[in-house]
């Protein structure tokens, strides 16, 4: 029994084999820890500094362990999902794996929209929940749900841990995992007893990941063939994706696109891991993407894919993609490869070592065939000249949202962090706020997951105490997971929240506004200007301790802003109160091709087709 | 158009419906499946035969290839592989009857298993079409119930899945 082994008892080896001798000599020498225990001591060792979770019956006995754990910074939350998320925003700010911790049943079911967002938009974060005694499972036993059955379809793996021996090897193997490739979440149930009983802890583990080996280095032969194609390319374009984020790649992007001298495109999750005041930057591509940048894939004879996978917000019908456009397409998941489309040229490796091998491979091949961009240049510089990103000011006399998120941007600066819930706040955040560095701009790209941005600014700040931190949030997301607001002021963390109120559900408004004949079905909120104001953001920031403050005039933002980023004893809140008729211009309506772009309501840019 | 996946996993809890749920996921109709131990321990083969064009088949494969506990697949093409399907079928019989069942039965190859004066339970191994062909036999006198493995497959020739799997 693995119980009663302890560090002095004698063992009688005569009779095994010299590696069963090792085995057994490690075993003794190895201290014995309950699983709460040894799960305690793998995230210490794992290099785990903060977690997120709320206790619960079935994973108590590890949160007994954890309250005098001192190596690690357990920060309660008020709702399981605001843990999930918030592992979300401490990875995504900081590039470390992001860690919540729940109960079995419903606490377990709480994380499951953090999860299938991290694994929509590739985050590394580690799940651990608690599981009913492993002899009632399959009962139906109290706050009992087979979470590892509920998440299979959104996590990279699952572990369900039934002896506290495994424990050890399972957390390892749980952190690789979710770091390594194309990270994304893992969960980790552990049932009751696991945790209970005890075990020889042996560090460290032998990680059995027997069917996992991410290629990470590319083929030498299709690098070479790429650097063919784009010396010889006319119109290329770089399409830029969160997987060059998440590789760590922006140096190794910014010396290949400088040396290349092709224009860059960035997509929702990849804002940032390009400097927007590059000449090379286009901005974002997509349903609410630049003009330039739509027309550029279209236009373009030759796509360099670098960690994207051709999402429909981007691609809109996919068989009018980029109609004239060979493919080179860099991804660490060969899946990702073809899936949508077709690659003329695909690369499976890291990124950031293909975008090296590109690099040598480029400077090589440009030697005896110098590339010529200076025509397709001249074609884009015109479309930037002609549709630069913009907005009217609202007929209503309201505050313009736009111009707000750009105010919170211009002041706060590109070291700042930005975390934006869904809906129209979040594509004005990315369009209208200048990013300069990766990591700065979190969101919810795949999933759309509204009330991402409150526990994920959270999770930012505490990775990064020394950024400023807002929330770009809208009335509606706000609402959804503004219980952290508590968490942050009991824990001190003190985030910004810009609430862009428009008293509505803003995008779907902006839908029925354009394809439903105006029909606005259920999208009031009645927060904002001319309603009830329920619930009234203000006071409800100061309930929760937070620092409160209205908007309703241009004179008053600025000031406003400026308290904000002075205030860091506490959170703040503040209430901007927006004209709810604001859309987000550029659209691509659903559905077609990139090429119906629209710079404005019926204002449809003219393009050269072939 | 059919195609025979064989698949090496490691024989972990829950392996079947992560293989499945992802075909089911992906908008995939499994054809035939069988799950058994291999030759070497904690590895079990599942083999599966999915109609797919030839596209989607790629996807399917580089998906499956994701699921941490898969170690390999392979496609076995039709002409480099023996298939088999292992089938019992309990037939009605009586006195009249009984003597052409059981010519049937051994022109197939086939074995009776189980004999009662009213019943006749018949073990027949083959290809795909041999086994459908003793059905549409049988069929006149009554099929009272079939029973039916999922398509086993195996290259031909000396080298091993698992010999793939090392070179990888």
């Amino acid at each position: 029994m693995a119980e009663i082994l302890s560090n002095d008892q004698e063992l009688d080896v005569s009779e095994l084999s010299p590696e069963e001798k090792r085995k057994a000599q490690i075993v003794a020498k190895a201290p014995v820890l309950t699983g709460s225990g040894a799960i305690l001591r793998s995230l210490e060792l794992l290099g785990i500094t903060d977690v997120f979770g709320l206790p619960g019956g079935a994973i108590m006995p590890f949160y007994d362990e954890l309250m005098s754990a001192d190596k690690i910074r357990h920060i309660l939350v008020r709702h399981e999902q605001g843990a999930g998320h918030a592992a979300e925003g401490y990875a995504s700010a900081s590039g470390k794996l992001g860690v919540a911790i729940a109960t079995s049943g419903p606490g377990a079911t709480n994380l499951v929209t953090a999860i299938a967002d991290a694994h929509m938009d590739s985050v590394p974060i580690l799940a651990i929940t608690g599981q009913v005694f492993s002899h009632s499972m399959g009962t139906d036993a109290f706050q009992e749900v087979d979470i590892l059955g509920v998440t299979m379809p959104i996590t990279k793996h699952s572990f369900l841990v039934t002896k506290p021996e495994q424990i050890p090897g399972v957390i390892a193997a749980a952190v690789q995992l979710a770091t390594t490739g194309r990270p994304g979440p893992v969960l980790v149930d552990v049932t009751k007893d696991a945790q209970q009983k005890s075990a020889p802890f042996i560090w460290p583990p032998e990680i059995d990941l027997p069917g996992y080996h991410p290629v990470t280095k590319a083929n030498a032969k299709q690098v070479q063939v790429a650097a063919q194609m784009i010396v010889q390319a006319k119109k290329p374009v770089l399409y830029v994706g969160g997987g060059v984020i998440r590789a760590d790649a922006h140096k190794e992007l910014a010396a290949f696109a400088n040396a290349v001298g092709a224009p860059v495109v960035t997509t929702l999750m990849a804002r940032g891991v390009f400097p927007d005041s590059s000449p090379l930057t286009l901005g974002m591509p997509g349903m609410h993407g630049t003009v330039p940048a739509v027309l550029a894939f279209q236009e373009s004879d030759l796509l360099i894919v670098l960690g994207a996978r051709f999402d429909d917000r981007v691609t809109g019908k996919a068989s009018d993609f980029a109609p004239h456009a060979e493919v080179i397409h860099v991804d660490i998941d060969p899946a990702e490869i073809g899936k949508i489309r077709h690659a003329e040229v695909p690369i499976v490796g890291d990124v950031k070592d293909v975008l090296q091998d590109f690099l040598s491979a480029f400077t090589l091949a440009s030697k005896e065939h110098k590339p010529d961009y200076s025509a397709w240049w001249e074609r884009l510089n015109f479309l930037r000249e002609q549709y630069p990103l913009g907005f009217d000011e609202p007929d209503d006399g309201l505050l313009s949202p736009q111009w707000v998120i750009q105010t919170i941007g211009k002041m706060s600066g590109p070291e700042a962090v930005y975390a934006a819930g869904v809906g129209q706040h979040q594509m004005w955040a990315a369009q209208f706020i200048r990013y300069e560095r990766p990591n700065s701009w979190l969101n919810s790209g795949g999933a759309g997951t509204m009330g991402y941005a409150i526990p994920a600014a959270m999770g930012a700040k505490v990775a990064q105490p020394d950024r400023l931190v807002w929330a770009i949030d809208g009335d509606g997301c706000f609402q959804m997971t503004n219980q952290e607001l508590a968490t942050c002021t009991i824990n001190k963390i003190p985030i910004k929240v810009a609430i862009i109120n428009n008293s509505s559900l803003g995008m779907v408004r902006q839908w029925q506004s354009l394809f439903y004949d105006g029909r606005h079905s259920f999208t009031d909120l009645n927060t904002g200007h001319d309603t009830v104001m329920v619930p009234d953001f203000v006071k409800l920031a100061e309930a929760y301790g937070a620092l409160g403050i209205r908007v309703r005039t241009k004179e008053e933002v600025e000031p406003a802003i400026k308290l904000a980023m002075e205030t860091n004893d506490r959170p703040v809140v503040i209430d901007f109160i927006v004209s709810k008729d604001s859309m987000v211009w550029p659209m691509v309506p659903q559905g077609v091709g990139n090429s119906q772009v629209q710079y404005a309501r019926e204002h449809a840019p003219e393009w050269e087709e072939e | 158009m059919s195609h025979v996946l064989s698949l090496l996993v490691e024989d972990k809890p829950g392996l079947l419906t992560r293989v499945a749920g992802l075909f089911a996921r992906r908008g995939f109709n499994i054809e035939s499946l069988a799950v058994g131990k291999t030759e070497i321990p904690g590895l079990s083969r599942i083999t599966v035969v999915v109609d797919v064009e030839d596209l989607p088949l790629e996807q399917v494969t580089k998906q499956l290839n994701k699921l941490i506990n898969v170690l390999k697949i392979v496609e076995l093409e039709p002409e480099q592989s023996v298939t088999r399907e292992h089938m019992l079928i309990k037939v009605r019989v009586d006195n009249s009857t009984r003597s052409q069942i059981l010519e049937a039965t051994n022109l197939f190859r086939a074995r009776v298993v189980d004999v009662v004066p009213d019943a006749l339970v018949i073990e027949v191994t083959g290809d795909s079409a041999k086994v459908r062909a003793l059905l549409k036999v049988l069929e006149p006198y009554g099929i009272k119930e079939i029973a039916q493995s999922g398509l086993l497959a195996i290259g031909r020739g000396s080298k091993s899945i698992s010999d793939r799997m090392n070179k990888n």
